[in-house]
């Protein structure tokens, strides 16, 4: 008995001087209990294990697809046979055995489309349910329980519901037609609207950009689609929820989004899956035009099944995001809470191809346990008085591996162009390492790009402040910080903020660059 | 892979010229296994991440292009001081122009006059730090000189040095390929400063291997001289022991290109650190700041400062890391980079990196790029300085938290009347 407490106390973190203990036990919690790890016991439709020409064409047939696309993914196919998995990031994992892994996973239920999400198998909206996210065409305020059955003040948001391979509905979309907005499943999208998936997909993120997202382009079965006409302010906050719910599945979604001159749109991204001890692939792109004067802000909370306490597990997610700046004045904002998955290799970012376009990345990933995550933002200034900024918090526990990596450059006709950027890390307990890997490049002397890596180098003025009204410098630091590490939150929608304030009930003292 | 096999026979191109050498003794075998470290990492190419900003065809290239000499005023650098003098023409050691190379609890000796010898203090130490310093990232460049070089001075401080070590590199032919291997130990609680200067050869691929013993101190300020056309490439490895102390300035000037590598490893406690840069450039310039600090023992200080002035399209580079061990806590790690682009045309390119596995420390990093503040030039402008003028005084001031880590304020005069003689030259 004695022995099993001693063994109980072995896998306590231990604490710090000056690390507060109330982010101590947050880090706890979030590592410890993942409470999206049960899973739908469904029937499923599965094509047969590996990737090659018949899969990619089968995946192709199976969502109905025009044969140019088809050509595409083959070439795609053909692309990513000739490449090598990248060995750079600061992530550890055994190799991959790509041939391993079923490409494509669609409950049976969902063979036949169902027309409506009235058709749609009860057991997936039970799943959605279950995760709180509601599939039903109502109000729903995010946090509240019961909020289904509240009046008509809360806020809609429409939902895209992607499980394994397929997308199982869209919600709102009646409504959002109305302006004009298209909002639906890319695999409709490729049939429905090809003239622009034509037009934009593989414009941002190349065909050969990287071996995952080759991979993706391959072999992507499902995920999201949005158009938002010209001048037209998207009603409704869009959101896509992933789950990943067969065993040694890959999941591999595509999302495409639009921001036609002078529009605006806000889209979440979520997702979940089962605790398995298998590792499982994601491997996601995700595309974003914004044109003159449009502005899209992108939010994730990722949650993926980071695996258990000894490293069993969980989600491997290899995710290319990125987002063209066309127009003059388009802006672009990634906000990301990064708590799950096992690997994570993540680099969402902005190409600043007009005048005074703006990108923005806030993120916060936490690393707990076994996970690894080598993540952070590429800003890429061409056109001119363009701005970005990017505040970064790691947080690592356990024996976990953060890594902030980043690049800004300034190219020699970005003239005026200005950076900010700002990461933090914290360690808690000695088995853990945070790392910072920034890559900066002006090339003209008429922009400024700055980067800190320091508590102490808060903003002077917000410090003399403090210290003058008679706080000593740590409690100044800290109370700077804090509000800082709380102006990333507060750059979620309100949807995603309650989730997120849970997940991150932290501060930041004692951290170091 | 087509270009592997170019990159092999260069290698071989290189180390023919190992075949010439002919004396034997204690370091033949340090050379040996460096040709053989080389023969299996290769030479770096551009597609290595670690050049990623800096092209390294041109160091590493069998013939050297010739470079144009400049007049020889860098000899009268550092003359106020009381020092032992050690001049290098072309890379070939001068008697007749340097002291007498004895002085009070320091010995110094020739790479080239002891080789012969069977064995030598600085057996322990010659190639070995470099070895050490190749892990995580290759610096063949340095092998290359382990398994080339021919002469050196060996620096064996045994007590508290009075006179500095000064080093002058001279250069008379328009292509000479230098080569030069120093090593350094400093005895426990014994301390040595160490200057360098002058423009060295057409090409240089220097290496300096660093040992200080518990409670000892090291100081090193360098000036690379100022020819424009010249190519050089340094390697500093330093080894730390307890409550020892490390602090290196270097002034480079000119120069097409030019990379300062400098690898420390703080292995006793309470060891100190500090390794600086200053440069100017103008033109035709790529100067790389590559430095690698590795905290492996308990509250140690590391501190990098590196500023860069560039204008006419020249390039700026530095390259960072402080890798803090597991077991290396209470560290205190700072960094910072900065360049002033004085034209549309100049480019700086920084990669800072951290690596930490250590809870309780304390480490930073900046980084910063811009032109010079206009509010800063006008209140001088107001008050009747003229512009050019203004430009260089904010300048002087930019470069000064650099130049202000050499620790003897003579030095520090030194390096400014250096610099403001450079900037003079350049008002328009």
């Amino acid at each position: 008995m004695a022995n099993m407490h001693k063994m109980a106390n072995m896998h306590k973190i231990e604490v710090k001087d000056g690390v507060d203990q109330k982010t101590v036990d947050a880090v706890r919690e979030v590592g410890q209990i993942y409470k999206h790890g049960w899973n739908t016991d469904i029937e499923m439709d599965y094509a047969p294990k590996g990737v090659n020409p018949d899969i990619v064409k089968l995946i192709s047939k199976n969502n109905a697809e025009p044969a140019w696309m088809t050509d595409w993914r083959l070439q795609a196919l053909e692309r990513w046979e000739r490449m090598k998995e990248p060995k750079w990031a600061m992530v550890s994992y055994p190799e991959i055995d790509f041939q391993d892994l079923y490409y494509y996973a669609r409950p049976k239920s969902m063979i036949e489309k169902p027309k409506s999400l009235d058709e749609v198998d009860p057991k997936l909206l039970a799943t959605y349910e279950k995760l709180g996210i509601p599939l039903k065409e109502q109000m729903i305020l995010a946090g509240v329980e019961g909020a289904e059955n509240a009046p008509s003040e809360g806020r809609k948001v429409a939902v895209d519901a992607v499980f394994d391979s397929v997308s199982v509905g869209t919600t709102f979309q009646a409504e959002l037609k109305k302006v004009g907005v298209i909002f639906c499943s890319i695999s409709e999208a490729i049939n429905e609207h090809p003239e622009l998936v034509k037009k934009y997909l593989g414009t941002v993120v190349p065909v050969s950009d990287n071996y995952f997202a080759t991979l993706n382009s391959a072999v992507f079965s499902d995920g999201s689609f949005v158009y938002i006409p010209p001048g037209v302010r998207c009603p409704m906050e869009l959101s896509t929820y992933f789950r990943i719910n067969a065993e040694n599945t890959g999941q591999f979604e595509r999302t495409l989004i639009i921001a036609d001159k002078g529009s605006y749109v806000s889209y979440l991204e979520g997702c979940t899956a089962p605790k398995r001890d298998t590792a499982q692939l994601h491997a996601a792109v995700v595309e974003i035009i914004v044109e003159e004067d449009a502005e899209v802000k992108y939010s994730t909370v990722q949650n993926w099944f980071p695996g258990d306490e000894n490293g069993n597990g969980g989600i491997y997610n290899f995710v290319t995001k990125r987002a063209d700046c066309r127009g003059d004045r388009a802006k672009v904002m990634w906000t990301q809470v990064e708590t799950g998955s096992a690997v994570t290799w993540k680099y969402p970012s902005c190409i600043l191809r007009g005048n005074e376009a703006q990108g923005e990345f806030y993120s916060i990933a936490i690393a707990n346990n076994h996970q690894q995550a080598d993540t952070g933002t590429k800003m890429v200034h061409l056109g001119q008085n363009t701005k970005s900024r990017i505040v970064s918090k790691g947080i690592s526990a356990g024996v976990a591996q953060n890594t902030y990596r980043g690049l800004v450059s300034m190219h020699p006709k970005a003239k005026n162009s200005r950076n900010y950027t700002q990461c933090d890390s914290l360690l808690i307990g000695g088995n853990c390492g945070a790392h910072t890997v920034p890559y900066i490049e002006v090339r003209n002397n008429s922009s400024r790009a700055e980067h800190e890596a320091t508590t102490s180098k808060v903003d002077d003025d917000q410090l003399f402040y403090c210290r003058q009204r008679g706080m000593d410098e740590e409690a100044a630091v800290a109370l700077v910080v804090n509000g800082f590490c709380k102006e990333v939150l507060q750059a979620l929608p309100m949807e995603f903020a309650m989730e997120a304030q849970q997940l991150v009930a932290i501060s930041l003292e004692g951290s170091v660059g | 892979m087509g270009f592997v096999e170019p990159k092999n026979s260069l290698v071989d191109l290189w180390l023919n010229r190992a075949e010439s050498l002919t004396e034997h003794g204690w370091s033949e075998q340090h050379r040996l296994n460096a040709q053989a470290r080389l023969q299996s990492m290769g030479l770096p190419n551009r597609r290595d991440e670690y050049w990623k900003y800096t092209r390294p065809d041109r160091l590493i290239e069998s013939t050297v292009p010739s470079a144009v000499t400049l007049s020889s005023e860098d000899q009268s650098l550092f003359s106020n001081f009381e020092q032992i003098k050690i001049v290098f023409i072309d890379g070939v050691f001068s008697p007749e122009m340097s002291d007498n190379l004895e002085g009070q609890d320091v010995s110094i000796e020739l790479l080239s006059q002891t080789k012969a010898k069977d064995g030598h203090w600085a057996s322990d130490m010659y190639g070995q730090l470099e070895a050490t310093g190749q892990s995580p990232v290759a610096r063949p460049l340095a092998t290359l000189n382990t398994a080339l070089a021919e002469e050196g001075v060996l620096v064996h401080a045994k007590g508290a040095t009075l006179k500095p070590v000064h080093l002058v590199y001279l250069r008379q032919n328009e292509s000479s390929d230098v080569m030069l291997h120093h090593v350094v130990k400093v005895d426990s609680g014994a301390s040595l400063s160490l200057l360098e200067s002058g423009p060295a050869g057409a090409r240089s691929n220097f290496v300096l291997e660093t040992d200080i013993g518990a409670a000892g101190s090291f100081r090193h300020v360098r000036i690379q001289g100022r020819d424009h056309q010249r190519l050089a490439a340094t390697h500093h490895f330093a080894r730390l022991h307890q409550e020892s102390i490390f602090k290196s300035f270097t002034l480079t000037a000119n120069g097409a290109l030019t990379r300062n590598e400098c690898v420390i490893e703080l292995l006793g406690d309470d060891g100190i650190a500090h390794v600086a840069g200053a440069c100017v450039g103008d033109g035709d310039f790529v100067h790389d700041d590559t430095v690698f600090v590795t905290h492996d023992a308990v509250g140690c200080e590391s501190r990098q400062v590196f500023k860069k002035v560039l204008r006419n399209g020249a390039t700026g580079v530095f390259q960072g890391k402080i890798l803090v061990k597991q077991d290396a806590q209470k560290t205190d790690g700072y960094q910072i980079s900065q360049s002033l682009l004085l034209d549309e045309d100049s480019q700086f390119l920084a990669k800072p990196e951290l690596e930490i596995y250590a809870d309780d420390v304390a480490c930073s990093h900046g980084s910063t790029s811009g032109a010079v503040d206009e509010d800063a030039l006008f209140y001088l402008r107001s008050r009747g300085v003229p512009k050019a003028m203004a430009t260089d005084m904010l300048t002087l001031s930019f470069l000064a938290e650099a130049v202000n880590e050499i620790d003897d304020d003579q030095l520090i005069e030194c390096v400014v009347e250096w610099l403001e003689g450079w900037l003079a030259r350049r008002r328009t």
